[in-house]
């Protein structure tokens, strides 16, 4: 049969996303700008045998979705910036209980209530710290509507595969943008759960799933193994290049920003600029391994441009990833300042001119 | 092909309807298609836009800085975007709500460009339908371009319109015919 091809939000191809990646659970409380996706789920889990509840605050929410994911269900979550900060205790737990699920960040401007803007503002908070302690979640950044709903789905199976919470990264602009979705079904794969979730113990030892060692050797030898857990994920980066190893500057974005800077790298190499683009799409783990070999194939003589819906974050990690050997630039937009590609021309001409190499 | 349009009115005008309705119409069409609604305090009163594409290739911004078609049914609208319109493109207003005579620099902004005026609250109260001058611009957009065939927007609307609202059908239908035919009459090629 022929996929259905439909015009969707970003946010309502998440919620379809899910659905395919065989999510049973969704527990949240509403808020600009991601309501389609309670919505969604709410008219369609019901009739799929899932659970569909709207709990009283975000706290609530995350930790119902410990509860499903501790005995074994595909659960998710979705909010936005303010309803993930208070969801962040939560999500230390989850990471420290090894329990896998599913949470969505369409993140609008802050700090504090801030504006229903598109921002990228929590960049930081998804891949540095999600919650207290040392833990990580895997963190995916779709831009476009079928990247939503491919990524969203496989997040159910690398969530049961690492056991590990994985983040749907994305913004106000992704969310409301409508574009066409074909409705593909895809392979999500299923994992065993029957050696840790906790399903009663009839029949066997009991089990407990836990957080708390007192004895400082356990807690060290459980961090380690977080950290190995991280290791392991870096099998799962994903990125997209546009790169041959002539181009002088590059333009490095994620998500919304990543398609105006798209548009303007596009536009600058068919008038025969030497500009490429690199889009991360795993933001945790970061593929700095691929900028660090762009760097080098250029023998150094290369800028990176980072362009960011926020006042300068990921430029962090790509300064990082490229061990001084090339230069990285930040290029910075606070909420509701947005460029157009007319403006990251600009930008990306300024920083050839600057780098001694002039147009072709 | 590639067609970028900012769409611009009250908010309540419908113009985030007609945009999407637009969007869905390309699809339709086999078009990679965009549909950007603004997405602040704009939505809680006051003047309400959005951005479509229609391309054969893949779009990558959503956003657009010159577009090279407007459909304005405001004066707000009209002053706010006229000065982005590309050189030789092609605006679409509403003279029911937007007065030459009420704009003090109005050659300065349509210098270089095209702009069919036509009276979109008085053709849908006409056809019966005052609350459809949204499909009357839809109409005379299409009317001028003929980007995609009646049976197509009679499927998309269909799409559109709420199971609650599906007795609204044939009067905006009424209207969409009747701002593409108002327009041929100005437009003729």
């Amino acid at each position: 049969m022929m996929a259905k091809k439909v015009l969707v939000k970003g946010v309502e191809a998440i919620a379809l996303g899910a659905l395919e990646g065989g999510c049973q659970c969704y527990f949240g409380y509403p808020i600009t700008p991601q309501n389609e996706i309670p919505e969604i789920m709410a008219i369609e889990l019901p009739k799929r045998g899932g659970v569909f509840l709207q709990a009283e605050s975000e706290t609530s929410a995350i930790n119902m979705v410990l509860g499903a994911s501790a005995v074994g269900a595909r659960v998710m979550t979705s909010s936005s910036s303010p309803g993930i900060s208070l969801m962040s205790e939560g999500f230390s737990y989850l990471i420290a209980l090894e329990l896998p699920c599913v949470v969505v960040n369409v993140m609008r401007g802050g700090p504090g209530l801030g504006g229903i803007e598109a921002s990228q503002g929590d960049y930081f908070q998804a891949v540095k710290a999600p919650g207290h302690g040392d833990g990580r979640f895997l963190v995916l950044a779709p831009y476009s509507c079928s990247e939503a709903y491919q990524l969203t789905a496989k997040a159910f199976e690398l969530a049961d595969k690492y056991r590990n919470p994985v983040m749907i990264l994305s913004d106000a602009i992704l969310g409301q943008m409508k574009e066409p979705l074909l409705l593909k079904s895809l392979k999500i794969k299923t994992y065993p759960k029957e050696d840790w979730a906790l399903t009663g113990a009839m029949g066997r030892p009991s089990r407990v799933i836990k957080s708390l060692f007192l004895d400082s050797k356990e807690l060290a030898e459980r961090n380690l193994r977080l950290k190995r857990k991280y290791r392991a994920m870096e099998k799962e980066i994903r990125y997209e290049a546009i790169f041959s190893g002539e181009e002088r500057v590059i333009a490095v974005a994620f998500g919304s920003i990543a398609r105006i800077c798209k548009e303007a790298v596009l536009n600058l190499r068919e008038k025969g600029y030497e500009v490429g683009f690199f889009r991360p799409i795993t933001l945790f783990p970061f593929p700095g391994k691929a900028l660090l070999n762009m760097a080098e194939r250029s023998l150094g003589k290369v800028s990176l441009v980072v362009f960011e819906l926020n006042c300068g974050q990921m430029i962090e990690d790509v300064k990082l990833s490229l061990c001084g050997k090339a230069e990285a630039i930040s290029r910075y937009y606070p909420p509701s300042i947005l460029p157009f590609p007319e403006d990251i021309e600009k930008e990306l001409k300024k920083c050839l001119k600057s780098s001694g190499f002039p147009k072709v | 092909m590639r067609l970028e349009v900012i769409l611009s009115g009250f908010g309540g005008q419908g113009i985030l309807f007609a945009g999407n309705l637009l969007a869905l119409c390309g699809m339709y069409q086999r078009y990679q298609v965009t549909f950007l609604p603004v997405y602040g305090p704009e939505m809680r009163g006051g003047t309400c836009h959005c951005t479509v594409i229609l391309s054969d290739k893949e779009i990558a911004s959503p956003l657009v800085l010159e577009p090279g078609y407007l459909i304005l049914l405001n004066l707000p609208s009209f002053i706010k975007f006229m000065p982005r319109l590309k050189k030789g493109g092609l605006a679409l207003v509403n003279s029911d709500l937007v007065k030459k005579e009420e704009i003090t620099n109005f050659e300065e902004l349509i210098k270089g460009k095209r702009v069919i005026f036509l009276p979109m609250n008085t053709l849908a109260e006409e056809v019966g339908a005052p609350q459809a001058l949204n499909m009357c611009a839809l109409g005379a957009f299409n009317g001028c371009l003929e980007i995609f065939s009646e049976s197509t927007f009679k499927k998309a609307l269909k799409e559109m319109l709420f199971p609650s609202k599906a007795h609204l059908f044939e009067s905006n239908l009424k209207a969409y015919q009747r701002g593409f035919q108002e327009v041929k009459k100005i437009v003729k090629d």
